[in-house]
């Protein structure tokens, strides 16, 4: 019990760090494409719109950066928004946040 | 006079002369091999605005068209000579590939945001089915001019709904689901210039797909927020729109959905249907003959695509992510799954060749489509492709509803 406690603790420092670090280049290249190519089934792949709403900057501007998170992190109940945390954790959201907001990367 | 006549004959019989020379050759008179083009089809290379054309019984490429503009999510449908691909484009690009020459024959920006197509059962008109703004516009198929435009117009605010499941019918009619307004509209256009439209209204809430069964009867719109799909008897709409599959989740929190279903008239095998079950790890299957639930099928993930080979012996089904790697076979004789397959990372579609000997699936991020015996499961054929997505296959142009 004291081992397991101490081992998840020890995971969730862990986590913590990572959530708080930059995504490697390896792994930014992979969020491009997750943004593009599954994120884009939806919004577009230009992110311009389709079934959901555009992700382009001028329309993204409008609403923060934090609830922006959340709803990549936690979808939109109601609408068929999903969660992605099962694929990012939330620096990986920020770092995507903060692309959309600049225009986002090709590839 | 007396000179001239007979050189003029000879000059006037020269065209003709050469043009059995080239046929016996096997040429048109352009130079361009003659060839059918029943077994062509396209590739759509979802990143590259591009197509490539395929040919089923050589499996391989005859060439590529570039130049269509935003193609991640574009349906593609035929002029009932297989020759011309209508490619339907996210960007609202419409545009009219000759497969023969591989070249563009029309084109036009019809929207903002579009999602797919149909063409009419008599085939002089194409339907653009619209997110933005919210409608289908009809075109005439020969030289893309508009016709009309039906906008989707709902409730008293004069809001515009997205169209979904735009399908042809018999009668030369267009059947289309209101996303966001929740309705079914029947159109005519017997006269495209002025449609008449028949409005089905409150049959569910957020339609995301619809089809046409293959016999052209019924239209059923798969429903996004509530569990159920919505069904229009097209031989008797006076009937109105009725709901099967009502609950199937059975109150249970759906999972999250990554990718939306498709439907359309490959759902359909023998007198059964076989439905992707939103945001469930399931296959339902449904009685063509009553439309009551008579089995569904456990499968390895959400499913995308549920599709029929021709003869209706096997159903194969693709996934969302994160199983979107997997393709499963379900034998419907014994209505279960008895095939997994892992044919390549991102499967995102795939299509049987017009008897079913053969499957072809596009691999997104493999960069390429691969072929697979139906019967054995091999590979037959590999053919390169930047970020694969649908493929269509000239068949459709004799089927109702595709």
């Amino acid at each position: 019990m004291a081992f397991d406690r101490w081992a998840t603790g020890g995971l969730l420092v862990l986590a913590a760090a990572a959530a708080s670090a930059e995504p490697t280049a390896d792994r930014q290249r992979e969020l491009v494409r997750l943004v593009r190519q599954d994120c884009g089934s939806c919004h577009g792949m230009t992110l311009a719109g389709g079934l959901g709403p555009p992700l382009l900057p001028e329309r993204l501007r409008e609403r923060g950066a934090a609830a922006m998170v959340q709803t990549i992190l936690h979808g939109r109940p109601g609408t068929p928004m999903p969660p992605w945390q099962p694929f990012l954790d939330a620096a990986e959201a920020q770092w995507i946040v903060d692309r959309l907001l600049e225009g986002f990367p090709e590839r | 006079m007396r000179l001239r006549r007979p050189i003029a004959r000879w000059v006037a019989g020269l065209p003709a002369l050469a043009l059995s020379v080239a046929l016996q050759a096997g040429e048109a008179p352009d130079g361009a091999p003659l060839r059918g083009t029943a077994d062509l089809g396209v590739v759509i290379e979802r990143a590259s605005g591009r197509v490539q054309v395929v040919d089923t019984t050589a499996r391989a490429s005859l060439g590529a068209v570039e130049g269509l503009g935003d193609l991640s999510h574009a349906h593609v449908v035929y002029s009932r000579d297989g020759r011309y691909a209508y490619v339907f484009g996210r960007d609202g690009g419409l545009t009219k590939v000759d497969l023969l020459t591989q070249r563009i024959d029309r084109r036009v920006i019809q929207a903002g945001n579009s999602i797919g197509g149909s063409i009419s059962q008599d085939g002089r008109i194409v339907a653009a089915q619209n997110y933005d703004p919210g409608g289908v516009k009809l075109f005439d198929a020969q030289t893309l001019e508009l016709l009309a435009d039906i906008p989707a117009v709902y409730g008293d605010q004069g809001a515009r709904s997205k169209v979904v499941g735009l399908a042809d019918a018999p009668g030369n009619r267009f059947v289309f689901a209101l996303y966001d307004a929740g309705e079914i509209w029947v159109a005519d256009v017997t006269d495209p210039r002025r449609p008449q439209v028949t409005r089905f209204r409150d049959v569910g809430r957020h339609p995301y797909d619809g089809l046409v069964t293959p016999d052209g009867r019924y239209f059923l719109a798969g429903l996004f927020g509530e569990d159920g799909v919505a069904l229009l008897d097209l031989w008797r709409p006076e009937q109105g729109v009725r709901r099967i599959l009502g609950g199937y989740g059975r109150g249970e929190e759906k999972l999250p959905v990554y990718k939306m279903p498709h439907l359309r008239g490959w759902a359909v095998a023998g007198r059964h249907a076989y439905l992707p079950a939103v945001g469930r790890h399931e296959v339902l299957v449904v009685d063509t003959a009553t439309w009551q639930e008579v089995g569904r099928i456990p499968v390895r993930g959400q499913p995308v695509f549920v599709m029929a080979r021709p003869d209706g012996r096997q159903v194969w089904v693709n996934f969302a992510l994160p199983d979107n790697g997997v393709v499963q076979v379900i034998d419907t004789l014994e209505q279960a799954v008895v095939r997994t397959l892992e044919p390549g990372r991102a499967i995102l579609h795939l299509e049987f060749t017009p008897r079913g000997e053969a499957v072809w699936l596009s691999a997104r991020d493999d960069d390429r489509v691969r072929v697979l015996d139906t019967q054995s499961f091999a590979t037959l054929a590999e053919l390169p492709a930047r970020s694969p997505s649908g493929i269509f296959f000239t068949a459709r142009a004799g089927r109702i509803g595709f």
